[in-house]
C-alpha cells in the first residue's frame, strides 16, 4: 500500500522533475560546458583565464546591486509595516497599486524613464519652469540604481508585506504588556518576526539587479558595463558563448555565495535579533 | 478522376518550361496558395501600413495567398547568433553587405533561381555584383544608405566637417555613439585613415584607443534610443544611417546631416534565401514583389533609405526623387564597404569593444555621481581606472565586514544568553 502511494506520488511529481531537467538544470549543465570549452568543443580554459579582467565590472556591479538593496529595503520596511497596519479593504487596495506597474512591460517603464531623466526631460523641464538650474541625471549610476530600485521595489515588498500581515498580533500585544513602546515594538517584535520575509526580499532584488543589462543601458548610456551587459553582448553580438557562460558561471558562484550569507540570517528567525 | 487530375498535373509539368521560361507559372504560384513564408527583416524596415502607407505584407498575402510570417532583428549580429544558434528557421532573410559576405562562405544561403526574379532587370548595374557578391548569385539589394553626422543646429554653431566634432569637448555629454563595434571602429579608423578592413591587430588596438579617447567626452551608446534623443533635443551630435535622419528631420527641423570628411560607410542591405528555406518557391515570389515598382516605392519612402530600384528612383513623383543625401554624386565624398573580417580579428573586434565599453577616463559619469570632489587631473586615465576599481573593492569590503562583525555578534550573544 504504502509503496504504491510512494509510486503515485512519484508519478505526481514526475512533470515537475522532467520541467526541472530541463529547463533547470539541463542549462546549467551547458553554462558549465560552454565555459570549459572553446568554439570548437575542446577542453580549454582560455576563457576562466581571461576573466579577471572583467573584475571592475564585477565589483561595479556587485556595489550597484548592494546600493539598490539596501534602498529598496529602506524604502520597502516601513511601506510594508505602514500597509500592513490598514483596515483589509485598505490593504488590498495598496498591494493592489504597489503591483499595477508590474502589468506593464519592463521594457517600457525603463525607457520612459529616459524622457523623465534626461537633460531636456519632463523633470527637467519642470525645474527649469520654477526657475531652478537642470540637474543632469542621464547616463549617469544614479540613474542606473534608480532604475533599479524603481523597477524591483515590489519585489521587497511583497514578500515583506505578506510576513508582516500574517503576523500574529499576540505577541505585539505581550511586547506592549511588558512595557515596550512602539519603538521597543517594532524593534523587538516586529524586526525579528518578519525577518525571512526580508531575506526573500533581498535576494530578490540583488540578484536581478546584479544582473540586470537593459536598465545601465537605457539609464546609463552605455557608457559604462556591468557584469549583465558584458555577458549579454558575447551571445547576442559576439558570438562567443563561451566566454558568455564563463562569466555567467562566476556570477552564478557569486550569487551563491551571497545567497548563503543571507540564509544565515534566517536560521535563527524568531529568536531577538537586534 | 484521380488520373485525370494527375494527367492534367503532368501535362502542366510538361508544359510549364514553354509557358513562361523566366517567371513561375499561374499554376506553381496557385499551388504555393495556403502555404507559409517566413520573413526575417530590419524593424521599422518595410511599409507596414502605418499612416495609410502600404502595408507590403498584406498585399502580398492578398495576392498570392501565401502567409508572411514577419519577425525583426536589431543588428545583423543579432541576427547571426540566432540563425546560427538553430532553433528557428526562415526562409527570406535581409542582412548587410558583410554579413551576406559571412553567410556566403558558411553555407548559411542559398543561390537565387534568377529566373523566378524578372523584376531584377530593376537593380542597374552599380548595383550588382558588389563585392559581398560578386556574381550575384545569393541576394538581391534591398536598400542602399550610407552613414554620416547628424547635428543639432540649435546646439551646434558650425556645421561640422568632420568625424573630430565626435571628440570635441564642448559638447560633452551631448554625444551620441554607436552601440555596435563594427559602426563605431569605423568612425575611428576614418579618422585615422586605416581601411575598415584591415586585418592588422595593431591597427586595430589604434583605433580602439581612439574610441578610449572619445569617453573623455562622455559619449552614450545607443541604439534606437537615438531617435528619441535627437528628436526632443536632447544631444547635439550623433553618428547615423541617413535614411534614419530623414525620418528624424521630419519630426525635428532643427537637426542637420553632413558627410564627414574622412569618409564614410556606404552599405547596401540585401534580401536572401537561407540554406534551410522550406518554402523557396514562395521566397523567390516575395523578392520579386519586393522589387515591383510601387512596392518597392512604397518602401522607400516608408523605409526613407536609398532605394537600388530603377524604377523608384528615376520616378519623378518620388519624395526622395534626386535627394542629394540619399543618392550623392559618385565620389562626392569618400566611402567604404565593410567586408567580412575572418575570425580572428573579429574575436579581436569584440574584445578590444568590451574595452573601450568597460574604460573609465578621468572625470567619468561613475566618478562623479559616487565620489564627487574628485581631482580629474588628465593623464592618469590608468590609475583613475584601478583607483575605481579599488573604490568598489573597498566599498564592496566594508560592507561584507559589516555582515560578518553582525553574524559574529549574534553567535557570541547567543553562547552567552545559552550560558545564563
Amino acid at each position: 500500500m504504502s509503496k504504491r502511494a510512494s509510486f503515485a506520488s512519484r508519478a505526481a511529481a514526475s512533470p515537475y522533475i522532467v520541467w526541472a531537467a530541463l529547463f533547470i538544470i539541463a542549462p546549467l549543465i551547458f553554462v558549465v560546458y560552454y565555459s570549459f570549452t572553446n568554439a570548437s568543443g575542446d577542453f580549454t580554459l582560455i576563457y576562466i583565464q581571461t576573466l579577471p579582467k572583467y573584475l571592475p565590472t564585477f565589483l561595479r556591479s556587485i556595489w550597484f546591486g548592494i546600493v539598490a538593496t539596501i534602498i529598496c529595503l529602506l524604502i520597502a520596511f516601513p511601506l510594508a509595516y505602514i500597509i500592513s497596519q490598514k483596515s483589509d479593504k485598505a490593504q488590498r487596495t495598496f498591494v493592489l497599486l504597489v503591483m499595477l506597474p508590474m502589468w506593464m512591460s519592463f521594457l517600457i517603464r525603463t525607457y520612459s524613464w529616459i524622457a523623465l531623466l534626461q537633460d531636456t526631460g519632463i523633470i527637467n523641464s519642470f525645474l527649469n519652469k520654477l526657475g531652478i538650474d537642470s540637474v543632469h541625471m542621464i547616463n549617469t549610476g544614479g540613474a542606473v540604481i534608480l532604475g533599479m530600485v524603481y523597477n524591483f521595489l515590489p519585489y521587497m515588498i511583497l514578500p515583506i508585506y505578506s510576513v508582516m500581515a500574517k503576523l500574529d498580533y499576540s505577541m505585539v500585544e505581550a511586547c506592549q504588556d511588558l512595557g515596550g513602546n512602539t519603538f521597543n515594538v517594532i524593534r523587538r517584535c516586529i524586526i525579528p518576526m518578519s525577518l525571512p520575509g526580508v531575506v526573500s526580499g533581498i535576494t530578490m532584488v540583488f540578484v536581478p539587479s546584479v544582473s540586470t543589462f537593459y536598465i545601465s543601458q537605457k539609464l546609463g548610456g552605455g557608457s559604462f558595463d556591468l557584469i549583465g551587459d558584458v555577458i549579454e553582448r558575447q551571445f547576442q553580438q559576439s558570438y562567443n558563448y563561451n566566454l558568455g557562460a564563463s562569466l555567467s558561471l562566476v556570477l552564478m558562484v557569486l550569487i551563491v555565495i551571497s545567497m548563503a550569507i543571507m540564509n544565515h540570517f534566517s536560521e535563527g528567525e524568531g529568536e531577538m535579533v537586534i | 478522376m484521380k488520373k485525370l487530375s494527375a494527367l492534367i498535373i503532368a501535362l502542366i509539368v510538361a508544359l510549364a518550361p514553354l509557358n513562361l521560361s523566366y517567371a513561375l507559372t499561374d499554376s506553381e504560384i496557385e499551388a504555393l496558395r495556403g502555404t507559409k513564408l517566413y520573413v526575417y527583416n530590419w524593424g521599422e524596415y518595410i511599409s507596414d501600413g502605418q499612416d495609410d502607407t502600404v502595408d507590403v505584407n498584406a498585399e502580398f498575402e492578398k495576392k498570392y495567398g501565401i502567409k508572411v510570417v514577419y519577425d525583426t532583428f536589431d543588428n545583423n549580429e543579432v541576427m547571426y547568433s540566432k540563425l546560427k544558434s538553430g532553433g528557428v528557421s526562415y526562409d527570406v532573410v535581409i542582412p548587410s553587405d558583410y554579413m551576406i559576405a559571412r553567410m556566403i562562405k558558411e553555407g548559411m544561403l542559398q543561390k537565387i533561381d534568377f529566373d523566378n526574379i524578372p523584376n531584377y532587370k530593376y537593380i542597374p548595374d552599380k548595383y550588382r555584383n558588389l563585392s559581398y557578391d560578386p556574381a550575384n548569385e545569393y541576394s538581391i539589394p534591398y536598400t542602399v544608405s550610407y552613414v554620416g553626422l547628424i547635428y543639432n543646429t540649435k546646439m551646434v554653431d558650425e556645421a561640422p566637417v568632420s568625424w573630430k566634432a565626435l571628440w570635441d569637448k564642448d559638447y560633452s555629454n551631448q554625444i551620441l555613439m554607436f552601440n555596435n563595434p563594427r559602426d563605431a571602429f569605423a568612425i575611428a579608423q576614418s579618422l585615422l585613415g586605416m581601411d575598415y578592413n584591415m586585418e592588422s591587430e595593431v591597427a586595430w588596438r589604434t583605433a580602439a584607443a581612439l574610441l578610449k579617447e572619445q569617453k573623455s567626452v562622455s559619449p552614450v551608446y545607443v541604439n534606437d534610443e537615438i531617435f528619441l534623443k535627437m528628436e526632443s533635443g536632447e544631444d547635439a551630435l550623433a553618428p547615423y544611417y541617413v535614411g534614419d535622419y530623414l525620418t528624424m528631420h521630419d519630426n525635428n527641423e532643427d537637426l542637420a546631416f553632413v558627410y564627414p570628411e574622412e569618409g564614410v560607410n556606404y552599405f547596401v542591405d540585401a534580401a536572401c534565401i537561407l540554406s534551410g528555406a522550406k518554402n523557396k518557391l514562395a521566397a523567390e515570389l516575395y523578392l520579386n514583389f519586393l522589387n515591383e515598382p510601387d512596392i518597392a516605392l512604397a518602401n522607400a519612402e516608408y523605409i526613407c533609405y536609398g532605394s537600388p530600384n530603377e524604377a523608384v528612383y528615376t520616378n519623378p513623383e518620388y519624395t526622395y526623387y534626386e535627394d542629394e543625401l540619399l543618392y550623392p554624386e559618385e565620389g562626392a565624398f569618400k566611402t567604404q564597404m565593410f567586408t567580412n573580417l575572418s575570425p580572428e580579428t573579429l574575436a579581436l573586434m569584440s574584445t578590444l569593444w568590451d574595452d573601450v565599453k568597460n574604460y573609465i577616463p578621468s572625470g567619468g559619469a561613475l566618478s562623479s555621481v559616487f565620489f564627487g570632489g574628485e581631482d580629474n587631473s588628465p593623464g592618469a586615465d590608468a590609475e583613475k581606472m584601478t583607483a575605481e576599481t579599488v573604490k568598489y573593492a573597498i566599498c564592496i569590503g566594508v560592507f561584507l565586514l559589516l555582515v560578518a562583525a553582525y553574524l559574529l555578534f549574534r553567535f557570541i550573544r547567543k553562547k552567552y544568553r545559552d550560558n545564563i
